[in-house]
Formats: C-alpha cells, structure tokens, sequence
C-alpha cells in the first residue's frame, strides 16, 4: 500500500535514477510530482511518462499547484546551494525532505548504521555517494574498535558527475567528512574525490582507511567489517571488497602525522567497488545507487514509520 | 647572444616578461614523502628568492589539505610551513596548490591569511568545471589564480583548448598545460601551448616532470612557443624523475639570450648544496621514473608504486604499466595497492 506521496526535486542524474528505484522498487512510497528548471531535460521526459506532473520552473512552480499539498516528502537531488533555498519552503509547508545534497542541514542518516534514528526529524540528509559507500565500514570497524582517524577516497566516472556534484566539490568533501565522525564515529575525518574520465568508465571505487589502537583485534575488525559489506549489498547488490581488508601492525612503527602525537595501532585499508543496478546510467555509477537507493530506503522507513504511528 | 625573434616557432622570445616558478618546496615533498623540516624549506626559499625567482610554492606535494593515508603525512603542519618560508622571503610571490577533492576553499583562505599571494588550483585536464568555486573564491580573496590542466598528454590540443577556456572564464590569470606524467614529446608540447596562447586572454603556464628526459627541452619549447609561466625546481627535486630543473633552465635561457632576471650561481648553490643532499632515492630518469612517462602515469605515484613492490613482491615496472593500462588519473594513488594485490594474486596462481 502506498502511504507516502513523494516529489523528486531535480531532474539530473541523481533524480532520475531515484524515480526508476521508486517506480520499480518503491512498496510505500509513490512518486507523483518531479521539479527540474530544463523543460526539454530527460528526466522531466522520463517522469512524464511514468504519469507524474512534472514542473520545469523550480520548486516553486510546484508549490503554487495544488498537488502541493498532497505531498508528504521532497527528495531533493539539486545541488547544495539550492537545497539551502528549498529547505525553508518545504519546512513551511510541512513536507518532510530527504537530502540528497551535500548540504548537511538535517540530521546524516546512512540506512546501514542509523536508519532508526530518524525519528521526526524535519529535514533528513542523506551526506554524499561516497559518504553512504564509506560510512558502514567505518562504523564496522569503529564497533568493534574505536576508530580515532578515518580518510576515504571516492573515485567516481566523470560521466557519473552532473553538474550539481561539480558545483558541489567542496561541499562533498567537509560533509563526508563530518559523516565519518558523527556517523562513523571517527574521532576525525577526512574525505577525498577523484573524477576518473577513462573510457570506458570505471566503476565507483571506494577506499577506506581507519586507524584503531593498540588494542584493536584485527580478527574482529575483519569479520566486522565483512558483516557490514554483506548488510550493505542487501539493498545496493553492486556493493563489494574488492579484495580482504589489509591490516597493518603499527604498533613498533607509530603513525606520525603533523601536530599530533605518534600513534602506535593498526591502520585497516578497506577496498570497496560498487556497482549500480543500471537503472538510469549504466552500471559504473555506482555513486548514484548507494545514494538513491539510500534514500528510498529512508522512505520506505518513514512511510511504515507514519502507517504505524497511532 | 641573439635577440631575434624566432618566427619559425611563432614565439615572442625578446619582449615579455617571464615568469619563473619554482616547485622545489611543494612537488620536490614528493620525492622525499613529504619530509622537509620547515627550517628547511625556509634556507631553499631564502636562496631562491636572493637569486629573484617571481614564484615560491609551499604546500604539501598534493596541496593544501592533502596530509593523508593516501598521499601520505608531512613532517611539519602546513602552517609551520608558510609561516617559515614567508618570513624570509622578501621579493617573490609565494604560492600554494590546491586540487579540488583535496583541499577546500577553508584551506585556500587560511593559506592566504598566512601570507600565500598566488593560490595554483588543479583539475584532471577534463574535469575543469571542478575548479569553478575554488576559482572564484580565489579571487574573492583578491589572490592571483593559476591554473592547472593536469595530465596534459592524456587528452587531444582540442579538448585542452576547451577545458582551458572554462578556467579562463572561471577568473583564471594564468592556465597552464601540466605534464604530470613527463609524457609529452616535444612537439605536443609545442602544439599545446600554442594552442592555449592562441585560444586565451590570459596568460598560459607550463609545468612538467623530466620522466622522459625532456623537462628543459619541453620547458624551452614552452617559451618558445608563448608560455609566461614556466615551473621548475632545484636539482629537479619533483615527483618521478623530478621537475625541470630550474637552475638548468636558467643557465639554457641565458645562453640562449634569453634574459629572465634571475641569478644563476646562487640557484646552483642552492641546488648543489641544500637540494640535492636530502634526495635519499636520487631525484633521476632512472628505470621506474622513465616507465612513468613511458606509461603517461601521474609521477607522484612514483614512491608508492615502489613501496607497494616491496610490501607484496611484485615489480614496481609493471604496477606502473597496469596504472597506465587503467587509465588512472592524479589522486588515486589507492589504486596502487589495489594494482599489486591483483599482481601478486595473478602470480601466485590466483584469479583475482
């Protein structure tokens, strides 16, 4: 039964894959109404033809239709610049958004480690593609020994990259990193992305360095993090090691970084690729399943959260 | 000594002012993982700017915000740095790089509070539009913007042309063809800056690394055919087989009339005296160093690849032939790991 009337704001890459997932794979949410600002833009076309009204003057040509106020749940797959200016017109109309930009206004849900958490929250954000890549293994390794550092690396296609994810660079790399710490729980983060043009183009791969104490059991962060690949792969079937985590003994040989004490531990490197469903770009844009997928998952949960609600 | 104008090659060799950038305390970290003392680099600035070279850059090999696993840790903070390198120098511009998915604007605005002028923001050679807010913030902070088109040889005169056109339109006073992986012959070269001296208003760079052999030949070539920035660094101190060396240059611009302003006995002091002592594996077109610019592979991947041969046994040659097969571009020495598990799968039997 379908309980959750759902806009998509934007039309680009991320949104487009998002309206297949929902059309395809969505229980209790159903997509009625899609935004762009490009009346001649695909995913407006692709919308259309799956019945939604479609909107090509922005959110608040949406808002001025009466369907507005149907509408539970915005899923805005903008750019963060324009989610900042959405964010305040959904709140005051009582819709509920899920974030898929990097603007970080809401509280960072990442389906694997904290989908319970979401609670009431106004506005949801979903931190980044390679934030929702990386984010479970370094809480895999945080749970079972505390992370105090943890850097990823997210090489995506440039053709995966649309426009708003180039606009958005800077913003990618402060909230997935700030995602690592509060999601993660990484004493400190640090995120890197690297667009890869090769033709034809690679698979989204995603490396995850964390450095544990001397205490850590390196058997343990092994299973623990093998348990969260397969927990993953159960809503992104693409997500995968590409090889076993390498773990190496810092214990004689202590980290040394600038302006911090020598740290004597473990650094565990965690190899990732993931593979799309091919539902909107081919199957290398990895980058845009983790995320849609993702956010369908939080709205599949907010929509049994409201169906249970008294 | 000849002030003619070389028509054949379409260069203004006499007139313009060019400006000489050094590298040595930035893409020389490479080459020794990171590792200058700040006490260190301030003595190289010191003589660099005594002998009137325009540009200074600092930063850690892969710019501001690039201490990581990945590239790896410097010795000091990026603070610690600046702060040493700006203290005594008294007539250059200091600089530092910044690629976008590294650093951020927040690292481009203390640098400048610590004293940067000119901030270098560098893209893969297709991925320009990356650089738009980094370039604009730059100029917000009223700091002269060079850009970078790396991996230069990868891609066709024409699509540099086009990426270089969205960086001038971004704000850019400088765009530079940047030969990351010392892969360009020298009639690319040639072609290249042409291309962009005829096709921008601002002014065009070049930056390359001798894997081939060609770092002041290339570089020359450059000027000749309109450069207005060119990079080197002293006794070469770079990543792979190092930059063109910069007291070289200046010896060839000499000779070749070519006047630049700078002084060649205290770069060559400097080069002989402060650089070269600290290159523990020697800064050289030795075997893995020319395999980068044989395989066009980003040179800074040099050190890793050859750490990653020891720890899994396999040849660093043919990681670095496996990095260029896969197109990897700057940014991704994690795959240098990923290539030799695969390696040492393959040879013991495995199929992964």
């Amino acid at each position: 039964m379908k309980t959750l009337r759902a806009a998509l704001l934007g039309s680009g890459h991320i949104g487009t894959d998002l309206l297949a997932k929902i059309l395809q794979r969505g229980r209790r949410v159903e997509a009625v109404a899609m935004v762009g600002i490009d009346p001649a833009s695909e995913g407006l076309a692709r919308a259309r033809d799956a019945g939604l009204r479609t909107f090509a003057g922005g959110l608040d040509e949406l808002l001025a239709d009466p369907i507005a106020n149907s509408l539970d749940i915005a899923f805005d797959a903008t750019s963060a610049a324009a989610h900042l200016a959405h964010a305040p017109k959904l709140a005051e109309r009582g819709i509920r958004a899920v974030d898929l930009t990097p603007a970080a206004l809401g509280p960072y849900v990442v389906p694997a480690v904290n989908l319970d958490s979401l609670r009431d929250a106004p506005n949801i954000n979903m931190v980044t593609c390679g934030g929702q890549a990386t984010i479970p293994i370094v809480h895999a390794v945080h749970r079972v020994s505390p992370v105090h550092y943890a850097e990823i690396v997210a090489t995506i296609a440039s053709r995966s990259a649309g426009p708003g994810t180039r606009a958005n660079i800077d913003e990618f790399t402060r909230t997935t990193a700030r995602g690592l710490e509060v999601v993660g729980g990484a004493g400190h983060g640090k995120a890197i992305i690297v667009l890869n043009p090769a033709e034809p183009p690679i698979t989204m791969r995603d490396t995850v360095y964390c450095l544990c104490g001397p205490e850590a059991d390196p058997e343990a962060i092994r299973a623990s993090i093998e348990r969260m690949v397969a927990e993953v792969a159960e809503f992104v079937p693409g997500y995968r090691l590409v090889q076993p985590p390498v773990i190496e003994d810092l214990r004689e040989n202590p980290l040394r970084r600038p302006g911090e004490t020598p740290a004597a531990g473990w650094k565990v490197t965690t190899l990732l690729a993931v593979e799309g469903a091919g539902d909107h770009l081919p199957t290398y844009a990895g980058n845009l399943d983790i995320m849609t997928s993702a956010a369908l998952a939080v709205g599949e949960r907010l929509a049994r959260d409201t169906q249970e609600a008294p | 000594m000849s002030t003619t104008p070389d028509t054949s090659t379409g260069g203004d060799t006499g007139d313009r002012r060019l400006l000489l950038q050094d590298c040595t305390l930035r893409d020389g970290m490479h080459a020794i993982g990171h590792q200058y003392s700040a006490a260190q680099m301030a003595a190289i600035a010191q003589r660099l700017d005594e002998a009137r070279i325009d540009l200074i850059e600092v930063s850690h090999g892969d710019g501001l915000g690039g201490n990581s696993f990945i590239y790896g840790f410097s010795r000091e903070t990026e603070e610690a740095y600046i702060t040493a390198v700006r203290e005594v120098v008294r007539h250059a511009r200091l600089a530092a790089l910044l690629l976008p998915g590294i650093g951020t604007i927040e690292d481009m605005r203390r640098a400048r509070g610590l004293g940067v002028d000119t901030i270098r923001i560098a893209t893969h050679c297709t991925e320009a539009d990356v650089s738009r807010q980094h370039v604009e913030a730059g100029r917000e902070l009223g700091m002269d913007v060079a850009c970078f088109l790396m991996m230069a040889h990868s891609v066709s005169t024409a699509t540099l042309v086009e990426e270089a056109r969205k960086m001038e339109s971004y704000g850019a006073h400088c765009v530079y063809v940047t030969d990351s992986a010392g892969a360009l012959l020298m009639h690319e070269t040639t072609e290249r800056v042409r291309a962009l001296k005829d096709a921008l208003g601002c002014e065009v760079g070049f930056h390359n690394h001798n894997n081939l052999g060609l770092g002041v030949a290339n570089t020359v070539l450059a000027i000749e055919a309109g450069a207005d920035r060119v990079d080197g660094s002293l006794a070469g101190m770079g990543a792979g087989a190092g930059n063109c060396p910069l007291e070289v240059l200046v010896a060839v611009l000499d000779r070749m009339g070519r006047g630049t302003g700078a002084q060649l006995y205290p770069l060559i002091d400097a080069a002989d005296q402060l650089v070269r002592p600290l290159q523990e594996r020697p800064v050289q077109t030795d075997g893995n160093a020319l395999m980068l610019g044989y395989a066009g592979v980003y040179s800074s991947f040099l050190l890793h690849a050859e750490k990653a041969s020891r720890q899994f046994g396999v040849d660093a040659r043919d990681i670095l032939q496996e990095l260029g097969r896969r197109r990897m571009v700057g940014g991704q020495e994690d795959m240098i790991v990923d290539v030799a598990l695969e390696l040492a799968g393959r040879d013991n039997g495995g199929d992964a």
